[in-house]
């Protein structure tokens, strides 16, 4: 039986296809203006790639943001049920996530069983998001993907006092024309960011195992802030369910209980 | 202005001015308020609680320079020299960092004297909406505050908030009032920070709306985000607005259709209402001190 | 005075209201708060008289949703210790 679960977040839209658990596919692209279209076109891509067409589907399980604008999906699930059931498949151990998206951050509390016992969400706000790490590197003008490297190279914890994205941004202009380091704004773009999401996270407790999934996972300079936050480490999935895969492969999990009947 | 600063879509006018009707030799309490702000710096000099000169201008690089180079505007061709001012107040975001200041003292006392002074003892509620901050004050007849809160974490809502708009849709944020007055008002942008209301105009960009659709939608969410912060004070008249967005008539408009309340017409630059607050407390201390 | 310490932001209102007309300037709140959000100092709002009240600090005015957010337990009861430590009644927050 084959399944997909998709996630349309906020900046991109992802999609795993499973079949009898197995993972057959991966794809994401950019949440476009059109989310139904975007939809279409990662699901596409995704066939392609484990060779097989829409008519072996069986069932389309849709979470994010945009869920409801898919119109083919069978069934939506909410993103913070879609990251616990993804979570505690990968890392059955898990009794803490924290799932930082581009524009929300959530923490839940799962139990042993991986049940959802509590959560807190941060939304609206891009501060808490990872919209705040983006806008970041823009007015710093370095590449997202290289911010983690580069804060791992800084030597000294700048404070940074803006609360407020648009704020930081004028900040973080005003410390590189005091010839502040790059290295070491970033550091402080990172603590300043693990700091919000470790006193949201301490609203529902935090109990190990501790995850960390969503796109903000992948930035090692802010697994490395919370890290000094929290005072141990974190589990972080790795290939091929990456950190921003785990909510689609959690609903592609979900359409899999739905046609086993459970 | 040069040629090059034309791009820069936040940029506002600088003023000064001298009371052609007031003769600093004559007056027995010269005193001085200084508001530096994150965006402005205004000056104002008061010959026993008359304005005599102001200068308002942008704030520089630091605050002390800013403070200095306002007052030196505001005293430009008045004859009086700094040190015949008795007592100045520096207050704003750089209150601290005023060199020739005897004292600094928050810009909420500051704005609700200054408001009262500016409108009149009628006045008991004032929404100060900064560059970078938004208060509401409630103050009693003689201009003190009986109640307040500010927001100077997030930019919504802020004068920050509106810069952003005017650079995103490169309209001069003189115009951004004017051009958001339209016929049939839009939805309001629906969210508050402004980085995400940011993705949302571009979405309605997008989809073929016109710059003053945007700008009337983003008007109108300011507005109402404004109003939702008075609601917890409670608006009682009279209500003055102070501080730069005082200017833009799309906010301010739309705040008083929501509230149905007038704010009355300011006779002075209501960016000077924490400069001029901060003038008086300087002649008000002056005053407590020669009782004692 | 209704004295109105925080913010709001796309996720919400975060106040603590100090009434300075109630607070006496004991320091017990200050003791209280294990976050260290409060400090008691002369009335900034009223330049003119020299009295002291409790005040949310500077440093946490532009985070108190996250400074508190420890008092605040998602599930369970609150027991805010700044409020019961106050006496006669003159903290209140706003979430």
């Amino acid at each position: 039986m084959t399944v997909i679960g998709i996630d349309l977040g906020a900046k991109n839209t992802k999609v795993v296809i499973l079949r009898s658990s197995e993972i057959l596919a991966t794809s994401s692209v950019l949440s476009g203006f059109d989310q139904q279209s975007s939809a279409e076109e990662a699901v596409n891509e995704a066939l392609n790639k484990a060779k097989i067409t829409r008519e072996d589907i069986k069932h389309i399980t849709a979470t994010g943001a945009g869920m409801d604008a898919i119109t083919f999906a069978n069934d939506t699930v909410t993103e913070i049920s879609a990251s616990a059931r993804g979570i505690s498949k990968v890392f059955p151990s898990v009794r803490t996530v924290i799932d930082i998206g581009a524009e929300e951050g959530r923490a839940i509390r799962l139990n042993e069983n991986g049940k959802i016992i509590d959560f807190g969400i941060n939304e609206k706000c891009a501060a808490g998001a990872g919209a705040f790490t983006e806008a970041m590197a823009r007015a710093l003008e370095v590449e997202l993907e290289k911010m983690g490297e580069m804060s791992l190279k800084s030597t000294k914890a700048v404070p940074m006092n803006a609360q407020c994205t648009i704020f930081a941004e004028s900040e973080v202009v005003s410390l590189i024309h005091q010839n502040t380091p790059r290295e070491d704004i970033i550091r402080a773009v990172h603590d300043a960011i693990a700091d919000r999401i470790t006193s949201m996270t301490r609203r529902v407790g935090i109990e190990k195992d501790v995850a960390l999934v969503g796109g903000v996972a992948n930035n090692i300079g802010f697994v490395d802030s919370m890290k000094r936050n929290l005072g141990f480490d974190l589990l972080i999935p790795k290939d091929p369910i990456v950190p921003e895969f785990i909510s689609a492969y959690g609903a592609a999990l979900v359409a899999q209980d739905t046609m086993n009947g459970g | 202005m040069a040629n090059s600063e034309s791009k820069e879509y936040w940029r506002w006018t600088e003023s000064r001015w001298t009371n052609p009707d007031l003769d600093w030799k004559n007056g027995e309490i010269i005193s001085a308020g200084v508001d530096v702000g994150s965006v402005s710096t205004q000056s104002v000099v008061m010959v026993d609680g008359e304005i005599y000169c102001y200068a308002n201008m942008r704030t520089g690089s630091d605050s002390p320079d800013s403070a200095n180079k306002s007052m030196k505007w505001a005293l430009d061709g008045t004859e009086l020299p700094l040190d015949n001012i008795e007592y100045a107040v520096g207050t704003g975001y750089g209150r601290v960092n005023v060199p020739f200041a005897k004292r600094a003292i928050t810009e909420i006392a500051c704005h609700a004297r200054g408001a009262n002074f500016m409108y009149g003892p009628t006045i008991r509620t004032v929404l100060d909406m900064g560059g970078q901050d938004c208060k509401a004050i409630r103050c009693d007849h003689r201009g003190k505050v009986t109640a307040f809160l500010m927001n100077d974490k997030c930019a919504a809502g802020t004068g920050r908030g509106m810069e952003v708009f005017a650079d995103l849709l490169q309209v001069h944020i003189n115009e951004v009032g004017q051009m958001s007055l339209v016929d049939e008002e839009p939805e309001p942008v629906s969210s508050t920070c402004v980085v995400f209301a940011k993705s949302e105009a571009v979405a309605l960009l997008r989809k073929g709306w016109s710059k003053d659709n945007v700008l009337a939608a983003y008007c109108g969410a300011m507005a109402h985000r404004v109003v939702t912060l008075l609601e917890r004070l409670g608006v009682e008249d009279d209500f003055a607005i102070t501080g730069g967005i005082a200017k833009n008539i799309g906010v301010v408009s739309r705040i008083e259709k929501e509230l149905k309340v007038t704010a009355p017409e300011p006779s002075i630059d209501p960016q000077l209402a924490g400069a001029i607050g901060g003038a008086l407390f300087g002649k008000a201390l002056v005053e407590k001190a020669s009782k004692k | 005075m209704k004295a109105n310490y925080g913010y709001k932001d796309g996720s919400g209102e975060f106040y603590i209201t100090i009434d300075t007309e109630l607070c006496d300037g004991c320091t017990r709140c200050v003791e209280a708060c294990p976050e260290k959000v409060l400090e008691v100092v002369e009335n900034e709002l009223d330049p003119l008289a020299e009295e002291l009240v409790a005040r949310v600090t500077d440093e946490h005015r532009k985070k108190i949703k996250y400074s508190c957010a420890p008092c605040k337990p998602t599930t369970g009861p609150i027991n805010l210790p700044c409020v019961q430590s106050c006496e006669p009644g003159a903290i209140s927050h706003s979430w």
